[in-house]
């Protein structure tokens, strides 16, 4: 019987694993576009054309409960769950089709998926390629034609991007400091006509460099509005869809296994790498990733010292007495304390009281917009540092307990103090315990979201917490999460259905992040054991 | 470890460094990390300290109680211009106003009243003054009723300025309906009683003249395509009742219901959803009690009525609609003031309060949802002509017939919080009886707001409850095998196996148990009830099974293996649950299981529901509770469980009585930290439950948490108002929860842990 309950819990745990790993990977693999010839309940013929998602059997009384007609007396219904994408033509990405109704399903080579900058996916057939809208390819030859022009139209794009994001966005960001600066002198009653003239001159020189910038951008617009590729749908319809439109082109019936093999590389290597698209149900998960690991490493550098501090006090100074068991029930509570409390308290006494008074004494300029007083990166941090302090404690602590009295005492003998003990023999030797206890606060703390949710994490900033414009590393700044990515897409996002594999995916990554870091503090752990049992004898 | 330094390593040290100063700058150095650690230490114990005083800070404002003091007193501006009829004030408390009933408008300086304009109305030559009334504290209408059949509607507003910076409040009176008074009696009698409602389509009077008719007007703007001319729709209506004994009336913002009331305590609700043809809807004694009706009004947001009486009681009255759908008007509460006569009601124009003013001057400051008498004080020895709250109901003014005006100041931050409109069954407005709810914000402004923490601590115990009734049989047990009977070569990778589940980020979890594990639920209902039957059953079969087979066959697994052997057991068990789980269904319930339940019992099914979450959570908690009771029963001394055994009991025997017993205040500890973090857990309720505060113990049915409801709320609450320090109330509430649950956890542990170390 408690062998059972055992079972029951490793199975659940491999089961979970499992579930996540297989729908996340699947998220990469190019699907199959199917053609389904169609006759509805009344009679009507259709083509449809997309790929197949789910499928699901519904029992005959369950099926008739919810208005649906069961054919031929089967005992059940089987319906599928077919992603049929052109939700600009048919208003929504999914549809569920009834097995009993499909005349013929077929996977026809000429099949070709779009992915779009917006809408989502389009699936049907490549017609032409148009030139200024001059046809320049049709039939067999529009595919590499297209191929080759969306290479084109994606570099322009990338340069598109990167003028309009960080160029531009430099200009703005300097314009912003400029405005600061003069309001800053004028509440020191500074602002004289001398610094209004070098101001106006700064300035002048900012606005030439934005119109150099504007000029390149029309000019790169221009070109890559250029090429456009014309496709049927499947109800026989020509839409026309520019290449500036368009991520990428795929036709994955036609694409042997070593294809699609490449093809799954691509598709992971541009979710880790790209921006989220259409409210993050499309695309990469680059901003999320990169959020989480700075917030990770900036609470890092703040819980280690104190962590390891009240340890060391808890091992090496304290007389075990009183006190000591007060501070292990304080570090217990800390433990327990709900993660969403920490959320509340962040928010108050971070945010509000001290960056509300950091505001008002260093940042008087940028009143009544907050800098600090306002959640973000450093709060985040911050919060996230004290919710993972007692992990780093226990840790070091038990590090601290394994290192032999003899071993100390050998280092006072030899005349050194107490600190110096500590500093050259002791904390070296517990290094890796520290390390332990590091990594899985690190753990805890990307896979943590309550709290984050309302000290600073959004689900879309603008720009990156760390990029070129001085300071470089902007601690007031909101940031992506990949946890908080996963409730927002999969719980506040428009379109559910079709972010869902994408949520599967990102919560792959996530689960393989902690758990690797897991696997590799308890590893250093053994290791540790190991280590000091053979010191001990 | 404070051993004194041997004088050899000290000539050592010497020699390396022979200056005092760097022996000196050691010592320091020595002594300054040693202070540093000791405060590094401590401070673990003020970040715990510092949370709960900094929530407790916050919390604090709505505990303090309410205080109102007196600024000034000056004589009523222009005394010569008539008595006061209305008085009232601006947002800022800089600029108030007196009407008075010749017709004038006198704006003056709240702080020392000195006169900052006096407007003439425009009353027609030859046309007295004959009635008058508010139309709505918060619209700053006034309407007058003249000698001629017509009313005149005025309203005053204040301008906002910042000539050199510093802020200039330019009061001005306007005519909404026009300079010209509006005919309101065709007949032209005098109007005797007069009420208004001006809306932004239309305006409705309804006045009682001077021969006892009373009029129901509807003025429907119509504005002309081509020129800025706007002209009025008349609509006359008469109401058909006996007007002689009407006193009070009043008309709701909607234009939906006219109140009358006589002083004798008969209140007629008229409906005027047809404005041509007025319905008599409900006829009530309010004054059953005895007593006389002395004053009358609207709470804010027109729903409820505010009844004074000629004891000094207060009483809040509106129309109700019960579960068979009948309208009927019925007191919600009531309160007492004095015994003297209450002499005129001021809602509050943002919150359900409201100040009354009885015939001695004193004053009371009340919330209606929170059922709280805020404060009560004597303002004047003389009886009050006039009162005025201003809009942020932070002062008032009160005109006493000794011809002065007192200034006061009030501090009631938060009115609508009290014990019994956090944690008891309160009548809201418009409810067709008393009720638990949360629902703390609606776009409007007379929302009222309805902060019942009851059904949030209801859903946040019938979450853990259901979370720990999945954790604690499969938690314990699997803690008991693997520390007691497993071999220690698959214990090794067993308990950072099931570790590494708690080491799961809740959102993966949430998210799975949201948009995966509902749906299935839903589809396999049948199944998931099955498997809680055919898995045990399956196991104890096979045990019996296995006890059975040849030895030969039973050898082959080690002793303490036996999980392994099991895992294919369960998956053939659950694969058997849910493949026969259709024919159950079939044979038991008509094929659905859902629709089985709704037809025989009425239990509703929602897809993110109790059970899901029991499920999801429950799987969080069972690490957290295995890892701490596994520890507890592996670190049973092994002498114990030897001197059992070689004193002849069974292993069972030897579990059971031995080191369960040894092992029970760890067991415990662990069950008291899982449901700390059980109730704590936000993630996964947030995503896979409704997130409905309803209060209901069916476990289909959703619910909210006190720790969800923190995260989806507190972003949009507005800092330092109520909302916020009520859920900040509610994190201190879990903080507490928690505490409790953590402290006496770890004491327990730390007992258990000196228990140990003598034996």
């Amino acid at each position: 019987m408690t062998a059972g309950a055992v079972s029951i819990n490793l199975l659940l745990v491999v089961g979970l694993l499992l579930l996540i790993a297989i729908r996340g990977l699947g998220h990469f693999w190019p699907a199959d576009i199917l053609e389904y010839q169609y006759r509805d309940q009344d009679g009507r013929n259709s083509v449809i054309i997309g790929e197949e998602v789910d499928e699901s059997l519904l029992h005959e009384a369950q099926a008739r409960e919810a208005g649906f007609e069961v054919l031929n007396g089967a005992e059940y219904l089987h319906k599928y769950l077919v992603k049929t994408g052109n939700r600009d033509i048919l208003g929504s990405d999914f549809r569920w089709i009834l097995d009993q109704y499909i005349r013929e399903k077929s996977t026809p080579d000429d099949l070709i998926a779009v992915e779009r900058r917006e809408w989502g996916n389009f699936y049907g057939r490549l017609l032409a390629v148009k030139q200024n809208g001059e046809t320049i390819a049709t039939g067999e030859q529009a595919w590499p034609v297209a191929g080759e022009k969306l290479a084109k139209a994606l570099d322009l794009f990338d340069e598109i991007d990167r003028l309009q994001n960080k160029d531009v966005g430099a200009v703005n960001y300097n314009l912003e400091r400029l405005r600061l600066k003069q309001r800053a002198l004028e509440l020191k009653n500074q602002w004289d006509d001398a610094k209004s003239r070098e101001f106006a001159a700064q300035k002048q020189a900012y606005e030439e460099q934005y119109k150099v910038i504007q000029t390149q951008l029309s000019q790169l617009n221009r070109e890559i509005k250029t090429y456009s590729i014309v496709v049927s749908e499947a109800g026989g319809r020509e839409i026309n869809i520019p290449l500036n439109r368009v991520v990428k082109l795929t036709r994955p019936n036609a694409m042997s296994v070593l294809d699609k093999a490449v093809e799954y590389v691509k598709n992971f290597k541009a979710f880790i790498t790209e921006d989220p698209r259409e409210a993050n149900t499309e695309g990469g998960i680059f901003p999320a990733i990169f959020g989480t690991v700075l917030m990770v490493m900036l609470m890092a550098v703040v819980v280690t010292p104190f962590g390891v501090i009240a340890a060391v006090y808890l091992r090496e100074y304290a007389k075990q007495g009183f006190i000591t068991r007060i501070i292990r029930i304080a570090v217990n509570n800390l433990a327990g304390v709900p993660s969403i409390v920490y959320g509340v308290f962040g928010l108050g006494f971070f945010v509000y009281i001290i960056g509300g008074n950091i505001d008002r004494i260093f940042f008087p300029e940028a009143a009544p917009a907050p800098v600090f007083g306002t959640p973000g990166l450093l709060w985040a941090s911050l919060t996230l540092a004290l919710l993972t302090l007692p992990v780093v404690i226990v840790a070091t602590e038990e590090g601290l307990s394994r290192i032999p009295k003899s071993i100390r005492e050998g280092s006072l003998a030899l005349g050194a103090t107490k600190a110096e003990t500590l500093w050259r023999t002791v904390l070296p030797m517990a290094s890796p315990a520290i390390m332990t206890g590091l990594i899985l606060a690190v753990a805890r703390a990307a896979g943590e979201v309550a709290p984050l949710m309302l000290v600073g994490v959004v689900k879309l900033a603008p720009t990156l917490p760390l990029d070129g414009n001085f300071p470089y590393l902007h601690l007031d700044r909101k940031f992506m999460h990949l946890g908080f990515h996963i409730y927002d897409v999969g719980f506040q996002s428009p379109n559910v259905e079709a972010a869902r594999p994408l949520v599967y995916a990102t919560s792959l990554l996530l689960v393989m992040v902690i758990v690797g870091l897991n696997m590799f503090a308890i590893a250093v752990r053994n290791n540790l054991r190991e280590k000091y049992r053979a010191l001990e004898n | 470890m404070s051993e004194p330094q041997s004088p050899a390593a000290k000539s050592t040290l010497l020699q390396l460094s022979s200056s005092d100063a760097y022996q000196r700058w050691r010592l320091l150095k020595d002594k300054i990390v040693a202070k540093a650690v000791v405060i590094g230490g401590l401070s673990i114990i003020l970040a715990i300290v510092l949370i709960f005083f900094y929530l407790l800070y916050v919390v604090f404002p709505l505990l303090l109680s309410s205080s109102a003091e007196a600024v000034s007193r000056y004589d009523a501006p222009e005394p010569a211009m008539g008595s006061t009829v209305f008085l009232s004030m601006e947002e800022q408390n800089e600029i108030g106003v007196r009407f008075t009933d010749t017709g004038k408008a006198i704006f003056f300086a709240v702080a020392d009243g000195q006169v900052n304009r006096v407007v003439d109305l425009p009353i027609p030559e030859g046309a007295r003054i004959t009635s008058h009334a508010h139309g709505g504290v918060d619209k700053g209408i006034i309407v007058y009723g003249l000698s001629d059949g017509r009313a005149l509607v005025v309203r005053h507003e204040y301008k906002l300025s910042y000539p050199g910076g510093k802020r200039l409040i330019t009061p001005s009176i306007s005519y909404p309906l026009g300079t010209e008074p509006t005919l309101v009696d065709n007949n032209g009698q005098a109007l005797d009683k007069i009420t208004v409602k001006v809306g932004d389509k239309n305006s409705s009077f309804l006045a009682k003249t001077a021969d006892n008719r009373l009029l129901f007007l509807t003025l429907v703007k119509k504005e002309s395509l081509f020129d800025d001319e706007v002209s009025w729709e008349r609509n006359d209506a008469v109401v058909d009742m006996t007007a002689g004994d009407v006193d009070f009336m009043l008309l709701d913002k909607e234009f939906r219901n006219l109140y009358l009331a006589g002083r004798g305590g008969d209140l007629t609700v008229v409906d005027v959803s047809d404005k041509a043809n007025p319905v008599i809807k409900h006829k009530i004694n309010v004054m059953q009690q005895g007593g006389e009706i002395t004053s009358m009004e609207f709470l804010n947001g027109d729903i409820s009525l505010l009844i004074g009486d000629s004891r000094g009681g207060l009483a809040q009255w509106t129309i109700v609609r019960d579960k068979q759908n009948h309208y009927s008007v019925r007191k919600l509460r009531g309160f007492k003031v004095s015994d003297a006569p209450i002499v005129t009601i001021n809602p509050e124009q943002r919150r359900k309060g409201l100040l009354a003013v009885d015939a001695n001057g004193t004053m009371g400051i009340y919330n209606t949802t929170a059922e709280r008498e805020v404060i009560r004080e004597k303002v004047v020895d003389a009886k009050p002509l006039a009162v005025t709250l201003s809009p942020r109901a932070n002062a008032f003014l009160l005109q006493s017939e000794n011809g002065k005006i007192e200034h006061w100041q009030v501090e009631n931050p938060h009115p609508e919080v009290s014990w019994s409109s956090l944690w008891q069954k309160v009548w809201y407005e418009s409810y067709a009886e008393p009720d638990y709810i949360w629902q703390s914000s609606a776009a409007s402004n007379d929302f009222e707001p309805k902060m019942s923490l009851t059904p949030l601590v209801f859903g946040t115990l019938k979450a853990s409850f259901y979370a720990m009734l999945v954790a604690i049989p499969l938690a314990l047990f699997g803690a008991i095998y693997t520390g007691y009977f497993m071999a220690p070569g698959m214990r090794q990778y067993v308990k950072p196996g099931i570790e590494i589940m708690g080491a799961l980020p809740t959102v993966i979890l949430g998210f799975l148990a949201g948009l995966w594990l509902a749906p299935f639920v839903e589809m396999h209902l049948t199944g998931i009830f099955a498997l809680l039957m055919v898995v045990p059953l399956g196991v104890m079969i096979f045990a019996y099974i296995w006890q059975h087979l040849p030895k030969t066959i039973r050898n082959k697994v080690p002793d303490g293996w036996d999980a392994i052997v099991l895992i294919p057991v369960i998956i053939l068990c659950g694969w058997l649950a849910f493949a026969a789980s259709p024919f159950i269904e079939e044979l038991c319930f008509g094929g659905d299981l859902r629709a089985w339940m709704r037809n025989e019992f009425g239990i509703g099914y929602d897809q993110r529901n109790t059970l899901v979450v029991g499920l999801a959570m429950g799987f969080a908690v069972i690490p957290m509770v295995f890892s701490i009771a596994e520890d507890a029963i592996f670190s049973v001394p092994k002498h114990l469980t030897t001197g059992s055994l070689a004193l002849g009991a069974t292993p069972w025997q030897t579990l059971a009585k031995v080191v369960i017993l040894t092992a029970s205040p760890g067991i415990f500890s662990a069950v008291m930290i899982g449901l700390g973090r059980a109730v704590g857990e936000t993630m996964i309720v947030l995503m896979a439950t409704g997130n409905t505060p309803v209060m209901d113990i069916s476990i289909f049915q959703g619910l909210r948490t006190l720790s969800a409801n923190i995260a989806v709320e507190m972003p949009e609450a507005e800092v330092n108002s109520t909302h916020y320090r009520v859920l900040f109330l509610a994190a201190l509430v879990l903080f507490m929860f928690t505490f409790i649950v953590n402290s006496l956890a770890e004491l327990v542990r730390q007992n258990l842990r000196q228990k140990y170390s003598s034996l």
